[in-house]
């Protein structure tokens, strides 16, 4: 398939983002059954079905550059959305090394990685970027090699520790999360980081996760799908701009429910990264509004069901409270057995 | 589990026990790995062991491992010693690490004995590149174990502390006192070795948290013994120099493993009934009633029936 990117839209302001037809037809949608409930919902991170968001570790789609834009905009405003704790300096090298490796090996028309022992260049086509640099040597990159690499890819990284028998959040990107802060988390461990998370503790999924992330090898990357609820195509829901988008939650009303509410989903992404042992949690977050949603009508008609009958800890959760019913009422035209 | 094409290069005899072998790509480049890292070798008489790399964790080339003779070797130290050559193709799996360096320790504290000293030789590396606070103390027998002493004492100037058997008793209680909050401590030698650094520490009051160890993980013979599978009524035979994994192996039954000896508790395994000697250090008392480790453990009386 043929990747074109789209001129450059907005996740603010006006939310002129929009997704394409070819877009919306490889849409990540989250439900295999017409009820939703936790599960370690994690299989092998292994190519399949070409031009899908999973035929490749990591996607980049019609929307990448007006992305990176959005993550440029968030940096100049927040520069700690950022953050490598000092014994991370060499995890952030390893996702250089594997991001370039990928961006370079799958998308070879708009990225070329060339490398001569610890010389290397990397030339980022799409982005007009042409950089020689020495691998291992920060200095010879325009700045930390965690934040060089992922203002050039789309979603989220954290890069989490493993010691004592535990994950630590210690470094990472984050400037489009679904309401979680990285420089709150940060130096957690795995429970702490997911304690805001209701019922899932008691049902022992973390206590599972967590051995399973532990014990992830090298060149055995998984992954799942999450999901939650967005008020506009807004990429940055962080708690740190929360007055800016919260009270947003009030404004959905039965005419502009259909554009103004999104599905947002997340295709996470875990591997182990070679030189420190640290593990990779990637989080590539996909937007689309309602209005988008329903042209599949499968898809209509099962988030009816699904948002109908969700557990009200776990609506409460995800932030949709205030307009569940609003939405649930206008989602039950596409369902027509309900 | 996926496995790696590796060219056996060099091989060198750098004692008269210890065999240290290069593992070259087939193609490219092999996997970046981090210190303490292993990986099985698949040889060609169906046994797979696991070895730590002891070369340059940043240096994607070439793998070194050695390889000490046992005794009591059931064909896998034996093969590697008498039989690999230079040029020989084989599967290695992928680097795994059961025995990292500690992030966050202010100060390392190494403690090798033998051939123990194969992961060290991979963290000196990088701990020196890190420039980070270590020591590395070493016991050895002259002429026998001492395969690297003279390597290491170029390198690792002041860092360096020996222990030749015959001239120097490594004092594990003058060892671990005294120091500074933020150490951590690794050993990696034979067991007797690592309980005495157990027992030492506990003794002093260090946090378990702070005392890692990894030991010679390594199935050993015994008498053959006979398995059925409950689901699918199969039964696999294990031959006297054969862990019951790699019968299981052979039989194309594939579990997951890492260190193939016993510590890391991924081939877990339930069984009905049976008798079964435990050789493993990873299930607890109550955990041996259902649960086995085939890499290590073995059937001693009435036969064993596996619950897959």
């Amino acid at each position: 398939m043929t990747l074109i990117f789209k001129p450059a839209e907005t996740y603010r302001d006006d939310f002129s983002f929009r997704n394409s037809p070819a877009a919306i037809a490889r849409f990540p949608f989250p439900f295999p059954e017409d009820a939703y409930m936790y599960s370690v919902n994690i299989e092998p991170a292994v190519s399949r079905d070409p031009g899908s968001v999973f035929e490749h570790s990591f996607d980049v789609d019609e929307h990448y550059l007006s992305e990176m834009a959005e993550r440029a905009r968030v940096l100049e405003r927040d520069p700690e959305r950022c953050l490598v704790m000092p014994h991370m300096a060499q995890a952030a090298w390893d996702l250089l090394e594997m991001l370039m490796e990928h961006l370079a090996g799958d998308y070879p028309q708009h990225f070329l990685l060339e490398r001569n022992g610890t010389a290397w260049r990397w030339q980022n086509l799409a982005m007009g970027i042409d950089q020689s640099f020495t691998f291992g040597d920060a200095d010879s990159l325009p700045c930390e090699p965690l934040e060089y690499i992922t203002r050039q890819m789309q979603g989220d990284f954290a890069l989490l520790d493993q010691r004592d028998g535990d994950l630590f959040m210690d470094a990472g990107m984050v400037t489009c999360p679904a309401d979680w802060s990285l420089r709150f988390d940060a130096g957690m461990s795995f429970k702490q980081w997911h304690s805001p998370v209701p019922m899932a503790n008691q049902m022992g999924i973390f206590e599972r996760a967590l051995k399973f992330l532990l014990n992830i090898q090298v060149g055995h990357p998984v992954r799942r799908l999450n999901w939650t609820l967005t008020i506009n195509p807004r990429l940055d829901t962080s708690p740190e701009t929360f007055h800016e988008w919260g009270s947003d939650r009030g404004s959905v009303t039965p005419d502009n429910v259909g554009s103004l509410v999104h599905l947002r989903v997340e295709l996470q992404h875990m591997a182990r990264l070679p030189r420190s042992n640290a593990v990779l949690f990637s989080i590539r977050t996909y937007l689309i509004s309602m209005e988008e949603l329903v042209s599949n009508p499968a898809w209509g008609r099962r988030l009816h069901r699904v948002l109908r009958d969700l557990p009200d800890a776990i609506a409460d959760y995800k932030g949709m409270t205030r307009y569940r019913q609003t939405l649930v009422d206008w989602l039950r035209q596409f369902d027509p057995e309900a | 589990m996926s496995a790696l094409d590796a060219r056996v290069g060099e091989t060198r005899l750098i004692t008269p026990v210890i065999r240290e072998v290069s593992l070259m790509p087939v193609n490219g480049t092999l996997p970046a790995f981090s210190a303490g890292s292993h990986v099985q070798l698949h040889l060609p008489n169906g046994k797979r062991n696991a070895y730590s790399l002891l070369s340059d964790p940043g240096d994607t080339s070439h793998y070194r491992i050695a390889v000490r003779q046992q005794a009591q070797s059931r064909g896998g130290s034996r093969y590697v010693h008498e039989q690999l050559q230079t040029g020989d193709q084989l599967k290695i799996s992928s680097p795994a690490n059961l025995f990292p360096l500690h992030s966050t320790a202010r100060l390392h504290v190494l403690i090798a004995a033998g051939i123990g000293i194969t992961p060290f030789l991979a963290y000196c590396t990088e701990l020196l590149r890190r420039g980070a606070a270590f020591e590395l103390h070493y016991a050895y027998r002259a002429g026998l174990s001492d395969a690297y002493v003279e390597v290491l004492r170029e390198q690792l100037g002041e860092h360096l502390h020996l222990y030749e058997s015959s001239a120097r008793r490594l004092d594990l209680g003058q060892l671990l006192g005294h120091r500074p909050l933020g150490t951590h401590v690794y050993a990696c030698g034979p067991q007797s070795l690592l309980d005495a650094l157990r027992e030492q520490s506990l003794a002093l009051g260090w946090p378990a948290a702070r005392v890692h160890w990894e030991a010679f993980a390594a199935p050993e013979p015994g008498v053959p013994f006979v398995v059925e599978l409950a689901r699918s009524g199969r039964q696999v035979a294990v031959g006297a120099e054969q862990s019951l994994l790699e019968a299981l192996e052979s039989a194309g039954v594939e579990l997951p493993n890492l260190c193939r000896g016993g510590v890391c508790g991924q081939c877990r395994t339930p069984y009905l009934k049976g008798d079964v000697e435990h050789r493993d250090l990873f299930l607890a008392h109550e955990e041996r009633a259902s649960s086995l480790m085939p890499c290590v453990s073995r059937g001693c009386g009435s036969p064993i029936l596996l619950d897959i």
